[in-house]
């Protein structure tokens, strides 16, 4: 086990990677997936097919794939996505404007994916909304956009945050994946390369990892089920 | 909300021309986008010739025909995979939702007549017990498939278990994942259901373990089949994770024809197709047994209000994700 205490440096910079790498694709998946969920419930019928595209496409393909596609065909694009390369953002999260693209690459693969699945817990808190809602406002005259902005979404809102959270812990997970596509220093690849080369012990230094992952993930599970819990006791 | 319609009038004949012009504009705006951010980089490296494609596309192509029996050989090694995988991940999530019900009703239990000493002692050993399970599920579900995967692959030789076939690895690392996920699944079905179930079991002088297999587990399944067919999506999905360590499934096949034919796009756009295809299909079942699911309810006239599982099982179904 003295691995987790010598290596404690390499354990937390894997941490702290990991985390940034999840809270801008947090960010980046909740801006994507409601800009999907309004286009789905939207009254343009081409808006409608182009986010239903977007949502079948991305919740039916491995994140794998997703991340092959981003890191062999960004760059097949001649873009290193250097879009992310936020004046402000740069300063908190270094490896945003670093030359090697694999960090912003994984952004957006992860970003992509996880946009799909916001978009239906979105949708799904669209759809707790009892319908006398939307229909009251409609029939005082509200239009669309009025009716989402002050009667349907922030009643929706509420009833999204358990699913979305689950779909953010799903993400955290997720984001080990980017380890394997060319990050290099977050929990798994670190974690894997101190296995593989370093030679160190495997058991204790995946345990080490897994506890990165379970800091993150417990948590907010506990979270989650305590907002549930709240919800279903306020309900009786 | 029975989405649309409710949110907005019906569209009249001068907004559904306005948007007619709108979106025609629009797609033509995208369309000179994609052509000059994607298509014309693309075209420029030579990525929609015959040479890239030609092998995915042309029966005439030497290459077609080895191609497409690898990518056949690597789907069934991805299928095979999966099956393995839901299957033991059914068969030990059910055993782990029975046992977390046992263990649940255990703590409930008194032992009254058991003498104080050997009462608080087997109070106390049911509290560990449920303590350990819950510890379990919780590292289980919380830390990555893949870690669990690399760990299961470089961990179990360290341990002296060395299978011969690396297909093993993955089914065990997918196995100890989706086993708590499915275990958590029937679990929440089980105790969803109306409390009426279980004391009428009681009632009728069937043990704990009886009531759980006879009466619980069969209404549980039913009412979780949505979610449940969403998790073989999921594990569907997750078997690509293989590649990592080295099983010759369809994605890693893939990765060693491009060694060869050098065409990354072309290959992954087509297996990416592949998976959608499977995996849409699946998520359909999943929705048409909501449905079917559904309306056996309503036209047997149970309670208008559906136990939570139920809905439960709506929101999973709505995000079948990792």
């Amino acid at each position: 086990m003295s691995v987790l205490v010598d290596r404690f440096d390499v354990f937390a910079g894997g941490f702290w990677l990991t985390l940034q790498l999840c809270v801008l694709a947090a960010i980046g998946a909740l801006l994507l997936g409601t800009v999907a969920a309004v286009m789905r419930i939207s009254p343009v019928p081409p808006l409608r097919w182009l986010g239903t595209a977007y949502v079948t496409v991305f919740r039916n393909v491995p994140l794998t794939v997703v991340f092959f596609f981003s890191a062999f065909g960004l760059p097949t694009l001649g873009s290193s996505a250097d879009f992310l390369r936020i004046p402000g953002l740069t300063a908190v999260f270094n490896r945003l404007g670093i030359d090697l693209p694999y960090f912003r690459f994984a952004i957006i693969a992860l970003s992509l994916y996880t946009g799909a699945f916001v978009c239906e817990a979105l949708r799904s808190g669209v759809n707790a909304v009892p319908p006398g809602q939307a229909e009251a406002a409609r029939a005082i005259g509200l239009t669309f956009t009025q009716n989402l902005r002050h009667v349907v979404l922030p009643q929706a809102w509420k009833a999204a945050i358990v699913p979305l959270g689950s779909v953010i812990i799903a993400m955290i997970k997720n984001s080990a994946i980017a380890g394997f596509f060319g990050v290099v220093g977050d929990l798994s690849n670190s974690g894997v390369d101190m296995i593989t080369q370093d030679q160190e012990p495997v058991i204790p230094t995946m345990i080490g990892i897994a506890i990165g992952f379970l800091v993150m993930t417990v948590p907010l599970g506990l979270l989650l089920d305590w907002v549930e819990r709240r919800r279903a006791v306020a309900a009786r | 909300m029975s989405e649309h319609n409710v949110l907005y009038d019906a569209p009249g004949p001068r907004t559904r021309r306005l948007t007619l012009i709108v979106s025609v504009v629009a797609a033509l705006g995208l369309a000179a986008i994609a052509y000059f951010f994607v298509y014309r980089p693309l075209a420029d490296q030579d990525q929609f010739s015959m040479e890239k494609w030609g092998p995915l596309v042309d029966p005439g192509n030497e290459n077609f025909k080895l191609l497409w029996g690898r990518i056949r050989d690597g789907f069934v090694k991805t299928l095979t995979a999966a099956g393995l995988a839901i299957l033991t991940s059914l068969v030990c999530g059910t055993a782990l939702a029975v046992l977390r019900v046992q263990l649940k009703a255990l703590r409930r239990r008194q032992f009254a007549g058991a003498g104080r000493v050997a009462a608080a002692a087997l109070r106390g050993l049911a509290w560990v017990l449920n303590a350990v399970t819950r510890v379990c599920v919780e590292v289980f579900r919380g830390t990555p498939v893949v870690i669990t995967i690399v760990f299961v692959w470089l961990g179990l030789p360290e341990l002296g278990v060395d299978f011969d076939n690396v297909l093993w690895y993955l089914v065990v690392g997918l196995t100890i994942y989706n086993m708590v996920v499915i275990g958590e699944i029937l679990r929440s079905g089980m105790e969803g259901l109306p409390t009426g179930q279980a004391e009428a079991a009681n009632a009728l002088g069937l043990t704990s373990f009886q009531t759980t297999r006879m009466i619980l587990l069969p209404q549980a399944f039913r009412i979780m089949l949505p979610a449940l067919i969403s998790q073989l999506v999921v594990v569907l999905k997750d078997t690509s994770l293989g590649f990592i360590i080295g099983y010759e499934e369809v994605l890693r096949v893939s990765n060693q024809a491009i060694q060869v034919l050098n065409n990354p796009i072309q290959m992954y756009a087509v297996i990416g197709a592949i998976y959608i295809l499977v995996n849409y299909a699946l998520s359909r079942l999943a929705v048409y047994t909501q449905h079917r699911l559904a309306r056996g309810r309503k036209t047997r006239a149970l309670p208008a209000e559906r136990p939570p599982a139920a809905v439960a099982a709506e929101v999973e179904v709505g995000g079948s994700l990792t």
